[in-house]
């Protein structure tokens, strides 16, 4: 054991004193949970419960009764009167009416608190939840104070102890996590006579069923014992309290050591003991603890009766405040030591062995490896509950099937050898006849072990029958012929047990190695996924090629909802209802899990991202060996990449929004510029002339004229691209339909006439290059980029088109000064001008937009011989 | 020639500006800003012409069209913004004599005016149609251009004349093809270009460049009216 730090330092550690502020936060913030404890029915906590509910109501608190049993005790009963009762849901069960409590109603009335009966009580089948603790916690959840009542029997830690003492075999039960959780544990108290006497009176409910096991059960003796468990539990919590108290005051001297405790958990019933004996011993020294499985690499396969036991001790474990750990290794005492090792655990808890010794001395001793090499770990060794009426009922695992063909296999292999006897036994001593066999033997061994066994008997019946002498009859004459059958039974089984061990320690490798790959692929694959519907649709592929279940991936939608997006499994309501309660709650749900376990399907949550579904393929009751952590390591995959995707495009809408607002505070000083210009020359010629027309000369009459329709003209222009460029930029789709380039051409130099004037433009288009494009979009590409030639370059004008087998290219060259090398990078983007000609930068950038919006390309080039050529790559389209 | 003509607009500018062009080349002008006034003026005025702004206050200037019986109905003028290609084909399908995109000149006006008053005016198209360069002789189904004979198939020759007969007005996809290949061919459009290409090639002395067989952009196709015919 570690003392070192007895004399250390008398200073609060300062993550406990962290841990402390949260559980003081979380306290303060969250509903309180009140627990009426007592050591058996009868001792008065639901009248407790009632009497101080009517005190509340009475100081006007918002109490009403969620369930509350009165088993028509009338002083019970006169204590319901005067409060609220939430009326109960019923529920249909094999033709029986049961009555629960409803929970969705509690939740919708949302009361300040609510009393919830006999928290270790087991829903109806069909309900939301397994376990009214489970409601409980739900109702905590969502605010509402909750006071419930519970027997010492019921808690879970205590469960073995209590059995002990009753011999009564406890199934409620409530996990301490839900007591520590207690805000208040009140503890009511009668001693052992008064409960008798109740009980004689007939004052306490006892069901007609049980009648007969409670009459073992109130017996003097049991309600002392439990009294005294009772009281000693809530004294413990008192002291827990109280050390909490002195630890916030700083009153404490003696610090609790660093211990780390681990238990060995396997699928024997003793496991539950052993962790229950775990969870004491890490409670007396506020230690942490974890429960380990160890998998042990080439042992036979675990049954599914095996695997669901070590699952629930694992649970049991993890609700008793265990961390979960899943180990595997070639040996359960090296895998235990290793773990041990890393992560500075100073005890082990193991059991005492119940099977006979000399399995110990086949198979090796799991305790005696443990204590050998545990160093300075102590090894704890608890003894299993003798009364425990639990034996091995689980049928031996399945063994690999052996195929009828390796049966006959032996036979053959057999038949040869003695053939092969036959023809040499003239040649050979006997002994090395048996050599013969023995090969036979050898070679089927590698079959399987019944047909080794069978191999080995027909040998031995063969060989003594035909060679051992006296010859013919299965009579041996020499005691040393014994020996060599079983030499033969020996090598028989020695060689198929070796066999066996090979191809499980493979399997079992291919398996881990499978689930493995199947994860990276998985990893790796998403990795890849860049928007929420690939990522599930990829999380469905991979999840339905590597178990045999159907899959489905739910995320919510902007109302909520959770709607498929990936995987056809329809889902049902109920199906639906579980998804749901995954979701709201980050926990697994549904098919083999504590809540909503009737359900046809497995619910893993994705965080907020979403919830992964899953329905066993064959048989809708069972996920058919897929097993639940590799299911929600898929799942933890899955929400991580999610979590991704949704970051990122919360990323890419602040860039886009960042790139939004730049381009209207450009779009808003080019408009003020390229609207206002014209405008303030029209204005300006229109007044004077209006107010001096007539002191002008017919000259200047004339060129005011003409600026304001020039200018008019101008900004007209100015409005048709920025029209068109909205509109592409909305995303409206082109409206297309196939035209002649000639003739599209045609329309845009028809417009650009008075333009053009009597400069030379040259046309090259073959009449039979049809393009599928929207007609007035595609003028305005046309139009723009003679506009553009007309206005910085010089004729003569070149238009071209040519067709490729995939592309159509269109070319508008000039020969003027060209463009400065310095603005093509920019060219196409908005309200660039390349000179201080007049018009908005926005003409290229609408032949871009609209260009792309067909799928097409726009480029500039400068040819060495002057000016500028545009090329408009449009792809073909059939 | 003096007409009235009835000006359907609800902006005031835009109607003293028309007053001003109309008014000033001799026509008598009547004017109303709404639907129900439209339909009121016609009933008591009978104009010539209508010109009618698509965006009323009170509806759709399209109602306007539907609302009168076709053997009464006078001719009109339909006023309407770029970018609304699909409303001026809507129109001119609804029977409407032409289009002007806003913003137009004054001489873009007068033309089509002129147009629309001549067509009404008129009688039935002479067996001889002459547009520019362009000679029908509708008997003898022979074309020439600038005097030279030019070798027409029949739908070539159906689609000139189908134009010919109204120079200067657009006509419609859904018309020519209507008019050409029937009424189940509306849908076709790519035949009309494809035929309208082949006629521009041997009509057109640069196809890339018509002079006389213009594209109208989303909506159709117009001939060129002759200069020298227009003269009022």
């Amino acid at each position: 054991m570690q003392h070192s730090h007895d004399s250390s330092d008398d200073r609060p550690d300062p993550d406990a004193l962290l841990a402390r502020v949260k559980a003081e936060e979380t306290k303060a913030a969250r509903a309180r949970l009140k627990i009426f404890f007592g050591a058996s029915p009868g001792v008065g906590k639901t009248y407790t419960m009632l009497e101080e509910a009517r005190r509340a109501k009475f100081n006007g608190e918002d109490i009403v009764i969620g369930i509350v049993e009165t088993h028509k005790r009338p002083e019970t009963e006169k204590l319901v009167v005067d409060l609220d009762v939430l009326p109960r849901r019923t529920i249909e069960h094999r033709g029986v009416t049961l009555t629960e409590l409803d929970l969705d109603a509690a939740l919708a009335r949302k009361p300040a608190c609510i009393l919830v009966d006999e928290l270790a009580h087991t829903n109806a089948p069909g309900s939301k939840h397994v376990k009214r603790w489970q409601d409980v916690l739900e109702l905590l959840d969502a605010g509402i104070d909750v006071h419930t009542t519970l027997n010492v029997q019921h808690v879970e830690s205590l469960g073995d102890v209590v059995q002990q003492i009753t011999g009564v075999k406890i199934r409620e039960t409530v996990p301490d996590s839900v007591l520590d959780r207690a805000d208040e544990i009140e503890l009511v108290d009668v001693s052992a006579e008064e409960l008798l006497e109740r009980l004689a009176d007939g004052k306490v409910y006892v069901p007609e069923t049980a009648k007969r096991a409670a009459d073992n059960f109130f017996s003097r003796g049991n309600l002392m014992s439990l009294r005294e468990l009772a009281l000693r539990r809530t004294a413990e919590r008192v002291d827990a309290d109280v050390v909490a108290y002195r630890k916030q005051q700083g009153i404490t001297t003696v610090w609790s050591a660093a211990e780390r405790i681990l238990v060995a958990v396997g699928p024997s019933p003793g496991s539950e003991r052993l962790i229950r004996a775990t969870k004491r011993i890490a409670e007396s020294l506020h230690a942490e603890w974890s429960a380990a499985h160890v998998e042990l690499l080439g042992a036979p396969p675990v049954s599914d009766k095996d695997r669901e036991r070590i699952e629930n001790h694992l649970r049991l474990a993890a609700s008793l405040g265990a961390t979960i750990l899943r180990l595997g290794g070639m040996s359960v005492a090296k895998a235990l030591l290793d773990h041990a090792r890393a992560h500075n655990v100073t005890r082990i808890v193991a059991g005492k062995p119940t099977h006979a010794r000399w399995r110990d001395r086949i198979r090796g001793s799991l305790l005696d490896d443990l204590i050998r090499s545990s160093g300075e770990i102590e090894i704890h060794v608890i003894a299993p509950v003798e009364s425990a009426p639990t034996r091995r009922s689980v049928p031996p695992p399945p063994e690999e099937r052996t195929s009828v063909a390796a049966y006959v296999s032996a036979v053959i292999a057999v038949t040869a050898v003695t053939s092969i006897g036959v023809l040499v036994q003239d040649y050979i001593e006997l002994a090395d006849m048996s050599m013969l066999y023995l090969l036979a033997i050898a070679s089927v061994a590698l079959l399987g072990r019944g047909p080794s066994l069978l191999a080995a008997s027909l040998s031995v019946v063969t060989f003594d029958f035909m060679f051992v002498p006296p010859r013919f009859t299965l009579a041996v004459s020499d005691a040393r012929h014994l020996f060599t059958f079983m030499m033969m039974f020996g090598v028989g089984l020695a060689i198929s047990t070796l066999t066996l061990r090979v191809r499980r320690q493979e399997r079992d490798a291919i398996l881990r190695e499978r689930n493995t790959a199947a994860l990276l692929a998985f990893t790796r694959d998403i990795a890849d996924a860049t928007t929420p519907g690939d990522i599930a649709a990829v999380t469905v592929k991979h999840l339905e090629e590597t178990f045999p279940v159907a899959a489905a991936v739910l995320v919510p939608d902007t109302d909520g909802q959770l709607s498929s997006a990936a995987g056809l499994m329809p889902l049902a309501n109920q199906e639906q209802a579980v998804a749901r309660w995954a979701y709201d709650h980050a926990e697994v749900a549904g098919l083999g899990t504590d809540t909503l376990p009737g359900a046809r399907v497995l619910a893993l949550p994705l965080g907020p991202a979403g919830v992964i579904v899953v329905q066993g393929r064959q048989d809708p009751r069972r996920l058919g060996g897929s097993s639940l952590p590799v299911l929600e390591a898929f799942a933890r995959q899955a929400g991580l990449a999610l979590a991704r995707v949704n970051l990122q495009d919360a990323a890419r809408d602040a860039a886009l929004r960042a790139h939004t607002e730049e381009l209207r505070s450009s779009l808003l000083s080019a408009v003020s510029h390229d609207l206002r210009t014209p405008l303030a020359v029209i204005t300006g010629a229109a007044t004077t002339l209006r107010d001096d027309g007539a002191r002008l000369t017919p000259v200047a009459r004339e060129e005011l004229l003409s600026s304001i329709v020039e200018d008019a003209r101008r900004l007209e222009r100015v409005l048709a691209n920025l029209l068109q460029l909205t509109r592409v930029e909305s995303g409206m789709q082109p409206n297309r339909e196939p035209i002649p380039v000639e003739e599209l051409i045609g329309a845009a130099l028809t417009r650009l006439e008075d333009a053009i004037g009597d400069r030379a433009v040259k046309t090259d288009i073959p009449a039979d290059i049809i393009i599928s494009v929207d007609p007035v979009l595609f003028e305005q590409v046309l139009i723009n980029l003679l506009d553009n030639a007309l206005k910085h370059g010089a004729p003569p004008f070149e238009i071209g088109a040519a067709k490729s087998a995939a592309n159509v290219e269109i070319t508008i060259r000039d020969h003027g000064a060209g463009i400065p090398e310095a603005a093509l990078p920019k060219l196409f983007d908005k309200f660039v001008r390349a000179s201080t000609a007049p018009g908005a930068g926005l003409g290229l950038a609408v032949v871009r937009a609209i260009v792309e919006a067909h799928g097409g390309r726009v480029h500039v080039e400068l040819p060495a011989d002057g000016g500028a050529r545009f090329r408009i790559v449009l792809p073909v389209t059939t | 020639m003096s007409s009235t003509i009835l000006i359907v607009d609800d902006d005031l500018h835009v109607r003293r500006f028309l007053r001003t062009v109309v008014t000033g080349h001799g026509h008598t002008v009547v004017e109303a800003g709404s639907v129900a006034e439209a339909l009121d003026a016609i009933e008591r005025v009978h104009p010539a012409v209508v010109l009618l702004d698509l965006g009323l206050p009170d509806g759709d200037g399209l109602s306007v069209l539907r609302e009168l019986p076709v053997e009464t109905r006078p001719p009109i003028i339909v006023l309407s913004a770029r970018g609304q290609e699909g409303d001026k084909v809507a129109a001119l399908d609804a029977g409407a004599e032409d289009y002007l995109t806003k913003p137009f000149g004054a001489g873009e006006l007068l033309a089509r005016i002129r147009v629309v008053l001549r067509r009404t005016g008129g009688s039935a198209s002479p067996d001889v149609i002459e547009v520019g360069p362009i000679k029908i002789d509708q008997p003898r189904h022979a074309v020439t251009v600038s005097g030279t004979e030019v070798h027409l198939t029949p739908i070539e020759f159906k689609l000139l004349l189908e134009l010919a007969k109204q120079p200067g007005r657009v006509l419609t996809h859904r018309h020519m093809l209507i008019a050409v290949w029937g009424p189940n061919a509306v849908e076709q459009t790519h035949y009309l270009r494809v035929h309208m290409a082949a006629l521009r090639r041997k009509v057109e002395a640069d196809p890339a460049r018509p002079q006389w067989l213009l594209t109208e952009a989303g909506v159709g196709y117009r001939l060129r009216e002759s200069t020298a015919a227009g003269a009022p």
